[in-house]
């Protein structure tokens, strides 16, 4: 019977006493499984009109109630998860993908490239967020594909400066050092033995930002240039929902309070993360 | 200190431009003919080259650009296509709104969040301290337009206190007042959150600290210790990431003016795409980022003037 816990055990057993962090993964789950298996736990089809039951309010039919069209709310909010989650997630791994390759090179090879990189990623940060997402989707075109692609562009000075940032500190370390005066190359120094030590900050951020690429997608969704009707998304939802705030509050209020629970989820589970992987905190 | 500030000044007039030519690239990527956009889909072909040739659009790109900046240092906005109007006037009737919006925002963001954060930090562990962090986490996951919505329901349409939409008159302060207020709660909690869950964490790592230890030890009161010591050093990041929330902030700020219908720059800006109103959307591009660029200048020169270990040089 072993006495010692090995790294990932205690890693694990931190992870479960710290609540909060638990209930996010939980919740994050859930919503994962929500968008997963949408075709089958979905009462009604997302589309379907029903002209008899137009903005009634929860009954044991509908649980959430229809909409204008007489669409049931409940379905096109599950069916809605499916959307956020697939931009939130994709876009974040492009962004991750692309911002920590260009920070990474720009942290080791120093010099003008790094320069060139990290003055352009400032000049992109000079933009808010959603003004340049506002911008590149007018460019590109509000289809699920060049959403993921406009959100991913946003996302990726955030990872670039994070790993530069990241890389950087442990450029100097020993081991880097040593590996650098046997002869390895860099390209090798900095995948093996660079980014196995920003990966835990890397998930952290990745995790948090998922939140923050969701948000971005209601935003342009609630402004009318997300996915475009009638596929359900939340922000959609939430945009077609005021027209009938009066009389029908819950379309707004219920599909924003998942937006709301979904970025919360992740933002638990991100802090859990992060606690988890931080040995300062972990002995507390 | 003055030297230092010119010369971060200075500093800004390149990164500016670049992004002033950032600007002018997009809006010109951006599909759809203005000149068509402005005279309709059926317009002879004579009238939208003649519109064209008016705007300069027929002009080689470079020309463009030149005129574009030369344009701007002379205040000249253009005038719109689509609605006729010179956009500076539009630009001038709008502006105020954003930014008594965003920056009573930012302000209360900081008055309410830090001495939060404060009372979370020495109170750690307790009812005060986990409320305040269930608050925080909350207001961090809100969408501010979902949090806009939720207090017209509330404010507006169960309770009749609040007008639901419009600016109200700049000029009558009680009337502009009350059409601020919801807003700007709207942006304000958020940023409070923010600023509270930030203010927590750096007073916690500072208390942490060595210097504060040893001067509690010597026996130091509590309060003294909390004042001179914890509270300059923590507020140094407090300065520096609230700085680049408020830039997040700018964008929210969009959503709240469209859920609110207030007048803004936001509200200006997402009618100008919509319309394909080309020239005012160069504009007010170029106003928001100019904006950005202004409040990362003053987030530095805060954040030399609090930091007591940056040398000038």
């Amino acid at each position: 019977m072993p006495t010692e816990m090995t790294q990932r055990q205690r890693m694990w057993s931190a992870f479960m006493r710290n609540r909060t962090a638990l209930v996010g993964g939980v919740l994050a789950l859930l919503v994962v499984l929500v968008a997963i298996f949408a075709p089958f736990i979905s009462p009604f089809d997302p589309l379907e009109q029903d002209s008899y039951f137009r903005l009634m309010g929860g009954s044991s039919k509908h649980w959430l109630g229809t909409d204008d069209f007489g669409r049931d709310v409940l379905s096109r909010i599950i069916w809605g998860s499916r959307v956020s989650l697939l931009i939130g997630a994709i876009s974040v791994a492009l962004g991750m993908l692309a911002g920590t390759a260009m920070g990474m090179v720009a942290g080791y090879f120093r010099g003008k490239l790094e320069s060139l990189i990290m003055r352009s990623v400032d000049i992109l940060m000079c933009f808010p967020d959603l003004i340049l997402a506002i911008a590149v989707t007018a460019a590109l075109g509000s289809n699920l594909f060049n959403l993921i692609i406009t959100i991913g562009i946003v996302m990726t000075p955030r990872f670039a400066r994070l790993a530069h940032g990241s890389l950087l500190s442990l450029k100097e370390s020993e081991y880097v050092l040593a590996a650098q005066a046997i002869g390895v190359k860099a390209p090798r120094i900095i995948v093996r033995h660079i980014f196995p030590n920003i990966f835990g900050e890397l998930l952290v951020a990745g995790t948090l930002w998922i939140g923050v690429a969701i948000r971005l997608e209601a935003n342009l969704a609630f402004i009318g240039l997300g996915v475009q009707p009638p596929t359900p998304t939340w922000g959609n939802m939430i945009r077609e929902g005021v027209d009938v705030l009066i009389n029908a509050p819950g379309i707004s209020v219920y599909s924003g309070l998942s937006i709301l629970i979904t970025i919360l989820s992740f933002n638990l589970l991100g802090d859990g993360i992060r606690d988890m992987i931080d040995p300062k905190l972990r002995g507390e | 200190m003055f030297n230092y500030a010119v010369r971060r000044i200075l500093q800004s007039i390149p990164i500016l431009f670049i992004v002033l030519t950032l600007v002018f690239l997009i809006v010109r990527i951006l599909p759809g003919d203005p000149a068509v956009a402005a005279l309709g889909d059926y317009a002879s072909k004579e009238a939208v080259n003649a519109l064209r040739e008016k705007m300069g659009l027929n002009a080689p790109l470079w020309l463009q650009y030149i005129r574009f900046i030369s344009d701007l240092f002379r205040g000249d906005f253009g005038i719109s296509a689509i609605t006729g109007y010179p956009v500076s006037t539009q630009i001038i009737r709008v502006l105020p709104y954003t930014l008594e919006l965003t920056f009573s925002a930012i302000l209360l963001g900081y008055i309410f969040g830090v001495p939060l954060g404060i009372s979370a930090a020495i109170r750690r562990n307790t009812f005060i301290d986990y409320f305040n962090r269930i608050f925080s986490l909350i207001g961090l996951s809100v969408p501010a337009f979902y949090l806009g919505i939720l207090l017209i329901l509330v404010f507006s349409i169960k309770f009749p206190l609040f007008p639901v939409v419009g600016g109200g008159d700049i000029t009558n302060l009680s009337d502009n007042l009350r059409h601020l207020f919801l807003p700007a709660l709207s942006l304000a909690l958020i940023m409070t959150a923010y600023i509270t869950r930030m203010t927590r964490s750096s007073i916690l790592d500072i208390l942490r600290e060595d210097y504060v230890r040893t001067a509690r030890s010597k026996g130091v009161a509590d309060r003294i210790v909390l004042y001179k010591h914890v509270l300059r050093n923590a507020l140094i990041p407090i300065v520096a990431l609230g700085g680049l929330y408020a830039v997040v902030l700018i964008g929210s700020s969009v959503m709240v003016e469209i859920v609110f219908s207030r007048p803004g720059l936001g509200k200006l800006m997402v009618g100008a795409i919509k319309q394909r109103d080309y020239t005012t959307l160069q504009s007010v591009m170029v106003l928001y980022t100019v904006i950005v660029v202004v409040i990362n200048l003053v987030t530095d020169l805060v954040y030399k003037l609090i930091d007591p270990r940056i040398k000038y040089d």
